[in-house]
């Protein structure tokens, strides 16, 4: 019921996005894509936890910002919060803001978050882009700043946990206040939740995504990577139309610089 | 039989294959018609918003003959508070306290719950309450986004008292930022009525700074799979139940402590130093053991302990894996006031010094004696005498080198109590001091008794040598002027005069 339900929503989505799929690559020199090179990985998933392949892909370097996502706002209307129907953005959405066009006291160079999957997939696909996948968010997030699987490192590790340690609520640091890692991406840890692509369906097809946390414990690997492990649970939580005072999401295309 | 309920659909295979009676008995069991124990039938009369109990207190005993429908609306919140004196620590918390906050329902009740996750919060949470029946104990049907709400129901079967906590990945992380509180299903005919009920959780907490280390810490993830915690607690914090935040009852009355433990890893010994247990409903079950000194809780378990409060002072509540109490903070108070029963307690009978291997060289002490008398006696002949006296005496407490015990009691080394007045420190040595004391910026709060039954040359000394040693320096105390004290001033009762 659920998953049909959300069918219904993604083809509504899907009739809105083709009908405006006209890109603005304007701010794309201020997030510029990333390359991050493929390779084989063992994820926090599936829980048979063999290593799977992740072919090489570009990243936004940070998070998509208030400024950027305004810009978007003006060629996308629809996708205002006074135009977007609920189905595909609850209440929350940018509901921080002054204005539908006023971002007010959420400055450029925030992050912008509270938005909707939908809406940040539109986003993405109006620079020929799209969101991305979970196995691509971990795999470019495992690096440190000299390391590609920085994961080991209990430092590191403690590090990344620490933003959980802090409330939530608070007022957003600008993006790219977090160092680099290793293949110049920021922010990835420390500054808001991401969304990805295929948040929904993280689990193998027998478990019920409301279960999900109940039985974490028998579907996760890597059962010290609490970071990761967070991550998974706060996207297993999530419907497509929900948002979130800390939830923003980044871009990625395929290595070849298609969608 | 108690838990029919819980047995007829998993069990009712296995049981068929024993013998004819518990066939029968199987299959009355599977009958839906029959009716499970603990359902008193739909719930009754206009719905009840629950009053939730904020810790250390509960709410009132319900005092209701019929099921309800009972509304329960409990939101998380994710709270920076202090953990110890200038800690603070990030909570996860039910209700904005930990434990969260305490749910109150009878036997047959049907619960409407209610779980809000604050729009702030980061992460997303849910519930495992113990005392529902039904997979995931709530889990399944609460998994909540911030800024969400989740609804579920269920009828309160079985009564006792129980944990509830959050069970979303990772579970301990949650559970270790304390989120958990107990849910009490009164028995149909209620709760036997006591003086005063209380409720009280013990947790393990891991930071990434040590014991006391000041500031905002982190969570250890580390420690915590380790099982190596930084802080034990009652009530999520040092100072939760302790000071001004005492548990309060008086001479005379019964005490029933609700007493969880949340976890996530340790087992508690749960311990109230001074009092016996009269009755404990053990692992929140049923059945009452008597007479209990210490009684075991389980992480994710809970007990009910009554003791009846026949003599007055503090009862330290403990976890009695003693180390947990002196160094990690698993330690709170109950304050009973009212008349002493010398016939039950008798307080203090004898204080006398016992040397033990601190045995002083009193030779100082007599020479200081006979120059007195002679009319010689200097400064430093003082000084000598009183440091003798001192290790016998004083030492107990202040320590040797005159540091005290943090917290505890004061330094008297560089103490600027201590040099601040001469005649208030002739007084307090005399005549005693409680109540709280500043000492270098530090408070203290403890008693210090009367020191009245040694003589005035000794008291002079005492007092010399302490206000000339590790780095203090004033002028002498005289006999005489401990003896015009003496005189002009009045000691505690039964102290000597």
């Amino acid at each position: 019921m659920r998953l049909s339900s959300r069918a219904a929503v993604l083809v509504v989505a899907a009739l809105l996005l083709s009908a405006t799929a006209i890109t603005s690559a304007a701010a794309e020199d201020d997030n510029p894509y990333l390359p991050v090179a493929g390779g084989n990985f063992r994820s926090a998933l599936p829980a048979d936890g063999r290593p799977l392949h992740v072919p090489g892909f570009l990243l936004q370097r940070h998070p998509v910002t208030n400024a950027e996502f305004l810009a978007f706002l003006a060629g996308h209307p629809e996708w205002r919060r006074d135009a977007v129907p609920v189905v595909l953005a609850d209440r929350g959405y940018l509901s921080h803001w002054l204005g539908p066009l006023e971002p007010g006291a959420a400055s450029a160079a925030q992050p912008v978050t509270r938005i909707s999957w939908f809406a940040a997939e539109a986003y993405c696909e109006a620079q020929q882009a799209r969101l991305p996948r979970w196995y691509e968010w971990e795999f470019a997030a495992a690096a440190s700043g000299t390391t590609r699987d920085a994961r080991g490192d209990a430092a590191w590790r403690q590090q990344v946990l620490d933003w959980y340690s802090r409330p939530g609520g608070g007022r957003l640091q600008p993006v790219g206040g977090g160092p680099a890692n290793y293949y110049g991406l920021h922010d990835l840890h420390g500054l808001v939740w991401e969304w990805v692509q295929d948040f929904n369906s993280l689990l193998p097809a027998d478990a019920d995504p409301e279960k999900f946390c109940g039985s974490g414990a028998q579907n996760l690997q890597q059962k010290d990577n609490y970071a990761v492990l967070m991550r998974i649970a706060m996207l297993g939580s999530l419907h497509g139309a929900d948002t979130g005072h800390s939830l923003g999401f980044r871009c990625a295309r395929d290595a070849g610089g298609r969608p | 039989m108690k838990y029919i309920g819980s047995w007829s659909a998993g069990m009712g295979a296995i049981v068929l294959a024993t013998t004819a009676s518990a066939l029968l008995a199987a299959r009355a069991l599977a009958d839906p018609a029959d009716p499970i124990q603990g359902d008193f039938g739909p719930p009754q009369g206009e719905p009840i918003h629950a009053v939730l109990g904020v810790p250390p207190n509960v709410p009132p005993p319900i005092h209701r003959n019929y099921p309800a429908k009972v509304i329960v609306e409990l939101e998380v919140r994710e709270l920076e508070k202090e953990i110890s004196e200038g800690v603070s620590y990030t909570f996860w918390t039910f209700g904005g306290t930990v434990p969260g906050s305490f749910i109150r329902v009878r036997q047959g009740d049907t619960v409407e719950f209610h779980l809000k996750n604050h729009p702030d919060n980061k992460m997303p949470h849910n519930i495992d309450l113990h005392g529902v029946t039904g997979p995931g104990g709530g889990a399944a049907s609460s998994f909540t986004a911030p800024g969400h709400e989740s609804q579920f129901t269920f009828k309160a079967l079985n009564q006792g008292i129980y944990v509830y906590h959050c069970a979303t990945a990772p579970v301990g992380m949650h559970v270790g930022n304390g989120m958990y509180g107990l849910l009490l299903v009164e028995p149909p005919e209620g709760m036997k009525p006591v003086d005063h009920e209380y409720y009280v959780m013990q947790g393990d907490f891991y930071t990434v700074g040590k014991y006391r280390e000041h500031g905002h810490q982190d969570f250890d993830m580390q420690k915590a799979i380790d099982e190596r915690p930084t802080y034990v607690l009652f009530n999520g914090s040092e100072g939760a139940l302790v000071g001004e935040h005492s548990l309060r009852a008086k001479v005379g009355e019964t005490v029933r402590l609700y007493v969880g433990n949340g976890g996530p890893n340790l087992v508690s010994s749960f311990h109230v130093i001074g009092a016996i247990f009269s009755r404990v409903r053990y692992e929140g079950g049923v059945h009452e053991q008597e007479n209990v000194q210490t009684t075991l809780i389980p992480s994710g378990g809970a007990a009910i302990v009554e003791f009846h409060l026949a003599v007055p002072g503090s009862y330290v509540l403990v976890d009695h894996s003693i180390f947990r109490a002196f160094n990690k903070g698993a330690l709170a108070l109950l304050k009973a006031e009212g008349p002493e029963n010398r016939a039950v307690y008798s307080g203090k009978e004898v204080d006398s010094v016992y040397l033990g291997d601190k045995a002083a060289n009193l030779e100082p002490v007599s020479q200081a004696r006979a120059a007195a008398a002679a009319g010689t006696l200097t400064k430093e002949q003082q000084i000598k005498a009183g440091e003798s006296r001192f290790t016998g005496t004083c030492s107990v407490c202040h320590q040797s080198n005159g540091q005290g015990l943090a917290g505890v009691f004061p330094p008297l080394a560089g103490s600027d109590f201590l040099m601040a007045d001469k005649q208030r420190a002739i007084g307090i040595v005399l005549n005693g001091l409680h109540g709280p004391v500043t000492v270098n910026g530090n408070k203290f709060d403890s008693v210090m008794p009367p020191m009245s039954q040694l003589n005035d040359d000794e008291l002079a000394n005492i007092l010399t040598f302490v206000r000339n040693s590790w780095g203090n320096s004033g002028e002498a105390v005289s006999a005489e002027e401990v003896t015009k004290l003496r005189e002009s001033t009045k000691r505690p009762e039964g102290a000597a005069q």
